[in-house]
Order: structure tokens, then sequence, then C-alpha cells
């Protein structure tokens, strides 16, 4: 169990490390341009306390199962490929298949879109449901993940898709929603955290060392970026799907009136 | 139920502990579909049997008992901060406040977060193994250094611009679009090694404590300021801190 303990401090460290400068700046802020202290700084403080231990549990947890287990099947599976010598690129079809699972599991996880989720649902009144957002974007991952290991498996050039895909993503910005716009964009960047960075790098970063000519560095990272980007698309075209089906639905329906399945 | 029996006080530990409860139920549901792939992927398709299976369980537990602290503690603390600097800024109704303050937060959750500082090392030890840099432990912290601040400066840079966004009520389309145009200009012109390190920087910076206080200090701003909505205004500040990032990492690494 002295394994676990120091995974235990190292997260504790690392939570800590990256919190100091945000308790810093909000410890003068309120001095300095309220003039006047925070409200109910227990409350706040205690808060606090539980984000701290809650991310130091949480990675703790997943150093100590879920990556090292992911990352030896990352390992495994990419070289049960190669290690045949010569295959192509419909060879890895689990090796999709996992990127695809990992990358929606993961996402379903991500603590970040969960709060942005639970702010969506709130400002938009419930018109947007967390659960159903979270999906959307857990879906994008999914995608995203399975794109970008065909990418590194063929060695097609990275820009291409980036570009591409970017302007697929501005030509859907122009039909979709205005209200959903600024969110879209938001989960795009939200995707990628805590959970699903780890694990997706070590599939990226396996998938590249064990296909002959392809470099770490060039094409080993760029799986997140698959992972921001088709996120945007999937929940421009949930928000499209929402929308379509309450113009489709009579106004008197009752049907979007269901009790929120959130915690607020 | 019963009734008019138990006074208020008595009841506070059950419903602390009721919703306590309900947090973990919620975190169960959201760790299962990792667990399940993992399992299904180990044992159907590869046809190992499960390595260390109680570090699996303990480790499992470990991370649903932390999220559902963690997302208790969004509630109790993230939120609300973000929502009283929001408030407190818009009342003080100093722009120049308000964009010392929207820099400083966004330069210093990313100076320091993990996940930023990981990629930026493993970053310079690619770098270093492919001769883009000196292999000595000198050339390797400064790169990644290097890397840190200039990340952490363009996400401070993003979330100013999207605060003086919110507050204008510019469209959040042209800003991203001048965005993508200029990943795009710099992908054009970066060395190919520096493009998927830049890529990636994007996705990193915006981290699990500082998504919640950012998207709540851009809501917050979106309902305190006269004429804006917090859907249509309120988001977008992480949508440009994940992409300035790309623009500055890839330009640090045609300069450096």
């Amino acid at each position: 169990m002295s394994d676990l303990a120091r995974l235990l401090w190292e997260s504790v460290h690392d939570t800590v490390l990256g919190l100091v400068p945000i308790v810093v700046l909000l410890g003068l802020f309120p001095r300095v341009v309220l003039r006047r202290p925070l409200p109910r700084p227990r409350e706040l403080a205690s808060g606090l306390v539980l984000v701290v231990l809650g991310m130091t549990l949480f990675l703790a947890g997943l150093g100590k199962s879920l990556f090292p287990l992911g990352r030896l099947m990352a390992e495994q599976l990419t070289d049960s490929v190669s290690g045949e010598g010569g295959a192509g690129w419909t060879d890895y079809g689990w090796v999709y298949a996992f990127g695809a699972a990992i990358g929606f599991a993961t996402t379903i996880a991500e603590p970040a879109l969960i709060a942005v989720s639970l702010k969506a649902q709130d400002v938009s009144g419930g018109t947007i449901r967390a659960w159903g957002l979270r999906v959307a974007v857990a879906v994008g991952v999914a995608v995203g993940i399975a794109l970008g290991c065909f990418r590194i498996v063929t060695g097609t050039p990275l820009a291409a898709y980036v570009v591409v895909g970017y302007l697929l993503v501005l030509v859907q910005a122009w039909r979709a929603p205005r209200p959903i716009l600024a969110l879209a964009f938001d989960t795009g960047g939200v995707t990628t955290s805590t959970v699903t960075v780890p694990l997706v790098a070590a599939l990226g970063l396996g998938l590249a060392s064990t296909i002959p000519g392809r470099s770490p560095l060039v094409d080993g990272f760029g799986l997140i970026a698959f992972a921001s980007m088709v996120p945007m698309m999937t929940v421009m075209a949930y928000a499209g799907l929402g929308s379509a089906r309450s113009r489709g639905r009579r106004p008197a329906s009752y049907a979007h009136h269901e009790p929120d399945h959130e915690e607020v | 139920m019963i009734t008019g029996v138990s006074p208020e006080p008595r009841l506070r530990v059950p419903r602390a502990l009721a919703t306590f409860g309900g947090d973990l139920l919620g975190a169960l549901r959201d760790v299962a579909p990792i667990v399940l792939v993992v399992a299904f992927f180990q044992l159907v398709v590869l046809r190992q049997p499960l390595p260390e299976l109680g570090a699996i369980l303990v480790g499992s537990v470990l991370v649903v008992l932390g999220l559902a602290l963690f997302l208790r503690g969004l509630e109790l603390a993230l939120f609300p901060l973000g929502e009283l600097m929001a408030a407190g800024l818009a009342r003080r109704g100093s722009l120049l406040w308000l964009t010392v303050f929207a820099f400083a937060l966004g330069f210093s959750t990313t100076v320091a977060e993990p996940a930023l500082i990981a990629i930026a090392d493993e970053a310079a030890s690619v770098a270093a193994a492919d001769g883009l840099i000196a292999a000595t432990e000198s050339a390797r912290h400064g790169y990644a250094l290097g890397l840190r601040l200039t990340v952490a400066l363009s996400v401070g840079t993003a979330i100013v611009v999207g605060v003086i966004r919110i507050i204008k009520g510019w469209s959040v389309l042209w800003l991203i679009v001048a965005g993508y145009v200029g990943v795009v200009l710099m992908t054009l012109v970066a060395p190919a090694d520096v493009v998927g390190i830049a890529y990636d920087s994007g996705g990193v910076t915006t981290s699990t404590v500082t998504v919640p206080l950012v998207t709540a200090l851009g809501v917050g701003l979106a309902s305190a300021v006269k004429g804006r909505n917090p859907l249509v205004d309120g988001f977008g500040l992480i949508a440009f801190a994940s992409l300035t990032p790309m623009v500055f990492v890839m330009a640090y690494g045609t300069l450096a």
C-alpha cells in the first residue's frame, strides 16, 4: 500500500500546486478590487477543501488502476497488429474500436465537462439537458479518436484533417442555432482534460511507435486535436436535432417539461 | 414519512448523508463506462485475465469517491467564486481591473497546471531526442518552461479578449473564425514537429479547476451586463482559451 500512499501524495502535491496561484489570486482580489471580503468564507473554504480532496482521490484512483491498465492495453492492441508485419489500415479494427470506446467512456467521466453541462442546463432553463450534452460530446470524442487513430495508421497529414475539419465546423456554425454556438465551441476545449488526455496520449504514442515510419513527435501527439474538433460538430448537430424536434412538435406539447435528473 | 416528530437540527446529518449518497450514485454512473470498456477489451478482445483485480477495485472506489467530492466542492466553491468575481467586477465597472483580473486568472490557472507541466516535459524530451534542442537537462528544462509560459500567456490573453467580447457583445463566431485563421496560417509556417504539440497544448490548458471558474465568470458577467444573454454570450471563454495556445505555441516553436 506504500505505492498507493505515494500516488496519493503525488496527486495532493499536483492538485495543491495547481491551486496555489488561484487561491492567492482569489485571496487578493476581494481586498484590492472589491474592497470587501467575500461572503460565506467558511462555505467557500470547505468547498475548496472538497475540490482538493476530490481531485486527489480521483487522480490517485485513476493512476492506481485504470491508467496503467489502459496504457498496457493500448500497447498490447497496437503490438498484436503490427507484430504480423505489413499490416494494412483495415487490420486495426480493434484499435479504432478501443480508441472510440475509451474516448467515449473517459469523456462521460470528465469532471470539467460535467461542470460545463450543469451550467449550460442551469442557464438554458433546462432546454439543454446536461446528460444529453455530455453524451453528444462523448460521441464526438469517440469519433474523433477513432479518426485520429486511422490518421496515424495511414500516415496522412494532420494539418489536412484539421483544416478540413475546422472548415466543416465553420459551415455547420453558420447554420446552427445561435444560442448553442459559444457552448459548442467551449465543449471542444473541455473534452480533453484530466481523464481523457493521459489515456489517449498513450494510445497515440503507442500507435506511432509500433508502426514503422511514424515519429512519436509528429504523429503521436495530435490525437487530442481530433478529440477537441469533432465534439463541436456533434454538439451543434445535437442542438440542431433538438430545435428541429421542438419545431415539429405541437406548441401545446409538454414533453420537454421532464424533471431534471442532474443534481444541482 | 412521520411528520412532526424530528426537529430540524436532527435531520441535518441524515440529509447530508443522503445528498452524499446521491452524489456517490451519480459518480458511480459517470465512472462505470471506463470500467466496462477496460474489462470488455481485456477479457473479450485481448482474452487476458484482469491483472491486480484488488488494485483496480480500490482505484475505482477512489475515483468514484473523488468525483463525488469534487462535484460537491464545485457547487460549494468554484461556481460561487466565479459568480462572485463576475458580480464584483461588474459592480466595480472598471474595464482596466476587469482586464487585469481576467489576464491574471488565465495566466495563474494555467502556469502551474499539472497536465501542462507533463506535456511540456514530454515535448522537451522528445524535442531533445529529435535533436531540435541540446540533449542537456538545462536545455530541456528551459524549453519546457518556455513552453509553459507561452501557453499561460496565451490563455491570459484569451480570457482578456473573451471577457471584452462579453462586455461589448461581439459575436463569438467572428472571434473563433479569427482564431482558426491564425491557427491555419501558423500551421503553414511552423515546423511539422511543433504542430502536433501545439494542437495538443490547446486541449490541456483547460483544466478541471479552471473550467468551472472561467465558465462561472463568463456566465456571471453575461448575466450582470445589461443586454447580454448568459447562454449566448456567457460561454465561449474556454473555446478561445483553447485556440490561442495553438497559435502561440506554433509561434514559439518557429522562433525558439
